[in-house]
C-alpha cells in the first residue's frame, strides 16, 4: 500500500531529475525553459481538477484568479511609489520593510513593494476575492454555475483590458526578479534556468503532496461525497457549502501563487492571461485527464502546455483545445487515460434508443 | 439630458436589446426541447452576418442573407446532428463542455475563412448618414430594420408554436420529454429542428445588425453571455419574458453608457447577470416553484 502511493511521486521525481539531465547531455537545455511555464501552469490545473473532478463543482473564471495573482504581484513590484511616499500608508508600508527603492532603465529614482510582500498580498488578495464570490456562485448549479464562473472571469478580464493601472491591451513588463532565499531567485534569466525549473517543479511537487493528502482524507472523501450526491452528502451530515468554498478558495490560491511566480519568471504579463480561452484551456486540460484524476490532469498538463508553447498547434492553438474538448467530452468523459476503445467503438455504431 | 438625446439613448437601447432577446430567445428554444444550455448560440449570429458578406460580393443583398441563413441552419442542423443527437442521457457538465467546444471550433474556423478583420453588410436603405427623425431625434434606418426584424420573428415563432403541429409537437416535448415520446412524436428530430430554429434565427438577428454594430469572428461570446443574462432575467424557457427582459438590458447598458466609461459597459451587464443569478435565479418574471422543478 506505501509503495503504491509513492509510486507516483518517485516516478514524477525520477522523471524530472531525468528529463534535466538528458536536456542537458543532449545540449537542448532551452526546453526546459517551456517545463518551467508548464509547470506554473498546471499548478492551475491541479488547484481546479479538485474543485472540478473531486468537489464537481465547474468553474469557467479561473484564468481569473491566475491573472489576480500575476497582475497583483507585477503591479505592486513595478509601480512607483515615491510621488505617495508622504502619504501615511506608504511610510507605514516603509517602516515594515517592504517596499525597497532601486533604479529604473533610465536612471530614476523608484520605490515599490518587495517582490515578498506583493507575492503575499496577491495571494491573499485572490482567496479573499475567492471567498467572497465563492460564496454566492457556490450555491448555483449546472449551467448558472457554469455562466457565472464565466461571467466572473470576463469582468477580471475586462477590468485589467480598461484600466490603466494594469496597464490595459499592453499588460505590465519589465517585473523584477523574485528572490525568494539568497542563491535562489525566479527570474527568466538564461543562467538560472536549472535553477527556475527545480523552484517551478518544487512548487508542484508540493501542491501534489498538499492536495494528495487532502483528497485522500477526510475533506477529500466529503468532497467526493458531494460530487456524487450532494443531497445525500448532506443528509449524512457533510456542510457542503463549507466544503465546496473550501476548495474553490484553496483552487485559487493555487492559481494566484502560479500567476505570482509565471509573471516574476516570464518579467511581463498580459491581458492575454485572463482571457476566456486560459480559463477553458484549464478546463480541457482537467477534462483531458480524467475530472478527478489528479497524476493524470499533471501528466496531461504537462504534456498539452509543453506542446502549445513550443508552438506545435501554431495558428491552430485554439482549435486543437476546443477539439479536445469536444472529442474527450464525447467519447472518453472518464479522460484520456480511462478510455476504453472498444466499448466505445460499439456504443457508436449500435443504434439502440433511448 | 435633452429629450432627444433621451430618444437616442432609448432608439439604442431597443436596437441591441431585441437583438439579445433574439439571442435569449435561441437559448430558449434549445433549452426546452433538450435541457440544454447552448453555448455556441452567439456563434449563429456571427456565423448569419460573415456568411451573408461573403455571400453579397456574388449576388443581391436579399438573396447573400436569405443563402446565409439557410446555410446556419444547415449548421445547426449538422451540429446537433454530429455531436448531441447520439449522446445517450448525457450529463449538464458534459454538455456544458461540449458545447463551449463547439462555440471554440466555430469560432477558430471563422478566424481561418474570414481573418481577424472587421466587416459589415451595406446598410439595406441608404448609407451610414440617411437617417429619419423621430420626436427630434435621428435614426438610422437600420434601427428601424432591427427591430422591425425582431418583431416579426417573435409573432412568426409565436403562430409557429400554437398554431401549426410540429409546433406543437415540439411544445409538447419541452412539455414533458417521455410523454412526447409515448404520443408517437420522434423528439430526437423535435431536438434537430430546435437547433435549426435558433440557428436561424440567430443568423437572421447576425444580418440584420451587421451594418450597425459590424461582424468579426470573435463576436459570438459577448453576445451569447448577454444573450443568456436576458433568458435568466425573463426566466430560463420563458421566451415573452426574454423580449422584455432584452429591451431592459439593451436600455441600461444604452443608458449606462452616460454615466460609466464606455469600456466598462460589459462588466456592468454580467455585474447584472451575477446579480440576478444570485438574487434571483428564477428570473423577473418566473416562478419560483416551476424554476425548481427544472433541472438546471
Amino acid at each position: 500500500m506505501i509503495m503504491k502511493r509513492l509510486l507516483f511521486p518517485i516516478a514524477l521525481i525520477v522523471i524530472l531529475v531525468g528529463v534535466q539531465l538528458v536536456c542537458r547531455w543532449t545540449g537542448t537545455l532551452y526546453y526546459l525553459t517551456q517545463m518551467t511555464m508548464s509547470a506554473y501552469y498546471s499548478l492551475v490545473v491541479i488547484g481546479l481538477c479538485v474543485v472540478m473532478g473531486y468537489a464537481g463543482q465547474i468553474s469557467l473564471g479561473h484564468a481569473g484568479f491566475f491573472a489576480i495573482g500575476g497582475y497583483l504581484a507585477a503591479a505592486l513590484t513595478t509601480r512607483n511609489l515615491l510621488a505617495f511616499q508622504n502619504t501615511f500608508l506608504v511610510k507605514a508600508l516603509g517602516s515594515a520593510g517592504l517596499l525597497a527603492s532601486g533604479q529604473d532603465i533610465y536612471g530614476a529614482n523608484t520605490l515599490v513593494v518587495t517582490p515578498w510582500a506583493a507575492c503575499i498580498s496577491a495571494v491573499v488578495i485572490a482567496a479573499l476575492i475567492a471567498f467572497l464570490i465563492g460564496i454566492p456562485v457556490l450555491k448555483l448549479k449546472g449551467h448558472y454555475l457554469a455562466m457565472a464562473t464565466l461571467g466572473f472571469g470576463i469582468i477580471i478580464y475586462r477590468l485589467v483590458l480598461a484600466s490603466t493601472y494594469f496597464g490595459g491591451a499592453d499588460g505590465i513588463s519589465g517585473v523584477s526578479s523574485f528572490q525568494l532565499l539568497p542563491g535562489l531567485t525566479v527570474s527568466g534569466e538564461s543562467s538560472a534556468r536549472v535553477q527556475n525549473y527545480y523552484i517551478a517543479w518544487g512548487l508542484v511537487c508540493t501542491g501534489m503532496f498538499l492536495l494528495g493528502n487532502l483528497i485522500n482524507s477526510r475533506v477529500g472523501r466529503a468532497l467526493r461525497a458531494i460530487h456524487g450526491s450532494e443531497k445525500a452528502a448532506e443528509s449524512i451530515g457533510v456542510d457542503i457549502a463549507r466544503y465546496k468554498l473550501y476548495s474553490f478558495v484553496l483552487s485559487a490560491v493555487f492559481a494566484a501563487v502560479a500567476g505570482v511566480f509565471l509573471t516574476h519568471y516570464n518579467g511581463s504579463i498580459g491581458p492575454s492571461e485572463a482571457s476566456v480561452m486560459k480559463s477553458i484551456r484549464y478546463v480541457a486540460i482537467v477534462a483531458v485527464g480524467g475530472m478527478s484524476h489528479l497524476w493524470g490532469a499533471l501528466f496531461m498538463s504537462v504534456i498539452l502546455n509543453f506542446l502549445s508553447l513550443r508552438g506545435v498547434f501554431g495558428t491552430y492553438d485554439d482549435a486543437v483545445f476546443g477539439a479536445i474538448l469536444i472529442l474527450i467530452m464525447l467519447f472518453a468523459p472518464e479522460g484520456i487515460l480511462k478510455i476504453n476503445l472498444g466499448a466505445k467503438f460499439r456504443a457508436v455504431f449500435s443504434r439502440r434508443e433511448e | 439630458m435633452t429629450f432627444e438625446l433621451f430618444i437616442q439613448y432609448l432608439f439604442a437601447g431597443i436596437t441591441y436589446g431585441s437583438i439579445y432577446a433574439i439571442v435569449a430567445i435561441g437559448f430558449n428554444i434549445i433549452y426546452n426541447t433538450t435541457g440544454i444550455i447552448n453555448f455556441a448560440q452567439g456563434e449563429f449570429v456571427m456565423l448569419g452576418g460573415m456568411i451573408s458578406i461573403s455571400f453579397l460580393a456574388f449576388m443581391p443583398l436579399p438573396l447573400a442573407i436569405l443563402l446565409a441563413v439557410i446555410i446556419t441552419m444547415v449548421a445547426g442542423a449538422l451540429i446537433e446532428i454530429i455531436f448531441i443527437r447520439w449522446l445517450e442521457a448525457p450529463s449538464v457538465l458534459r454538455m456544458i463542455i461540449i458545447t463551449i467546444g463547439i462555440s471554440i471550433l466555430i469560432r477558430e474556423a471563422a478566424l481561418f475563412i474570414w481573418g481577424e478583420s472587421v466587416r459589415s453588410l451595406p446598410y439595406f436603405i441608404g448609407n451610414e448618414i440617411t437617417t429619419i427623425g423621430i420626436f427630434g431625434a435621428r435614426i438610422s434606418p437600420q434601427v428601424l430594420w432591427v427591430i422591425g426584424s425582431c418583431c416579426v420573428m417573435v409573432l412568426i415563432l409565436n403562430l409557429f408554436f400554437r398554431t401549426t403541429s410540429v409546433g406543437r409537437e415540439m411544445r409538447a416535448c419541452a412539455a414533458n420529454r417521455k410523454a412526447a415520446i409515448l404520443c408517437g412524436i420522434n423528439t430526437r428530430n423535435m431536438v434537430t429542428l430546435s437547433f435549426v430554429l435558433s440557428a436561424g434565427m440567430g443568423a437572421i438577428a447576425g444580418c440584420m445588425m451587421s451594418p450597425i454594430t459590424y461582424s468579426q469572428y470573435d463576436i459570438g461570446t459577448g453576445l451569447a453571455i448577454k444573450g443568456f443574462t436576458v433568458a435568466i432575467l425573463g426566466g430560463l424557457g420563458n421566451s415573452g419574458g426574454a423580449v422584455a427582459a432584452g429591451l431592459l438590458l439593451g436600455l441600461i447598458e444604452a443608458f449606462s453608457v452616460s454615466v460609466v466609461p464606455l469600456a466598462f459597459q460589459d462588466a456592468i451587464s454580467i455585474s447584472i447577470l451575477l446579480l440576478i443569478l444570485f438574487v434571483r435565479p428564477h428570473g423577473l418574471f418566473g416562478s419560483k416553484e416551476a424554476a425548481g422543478l427544472k433541472a438546471f
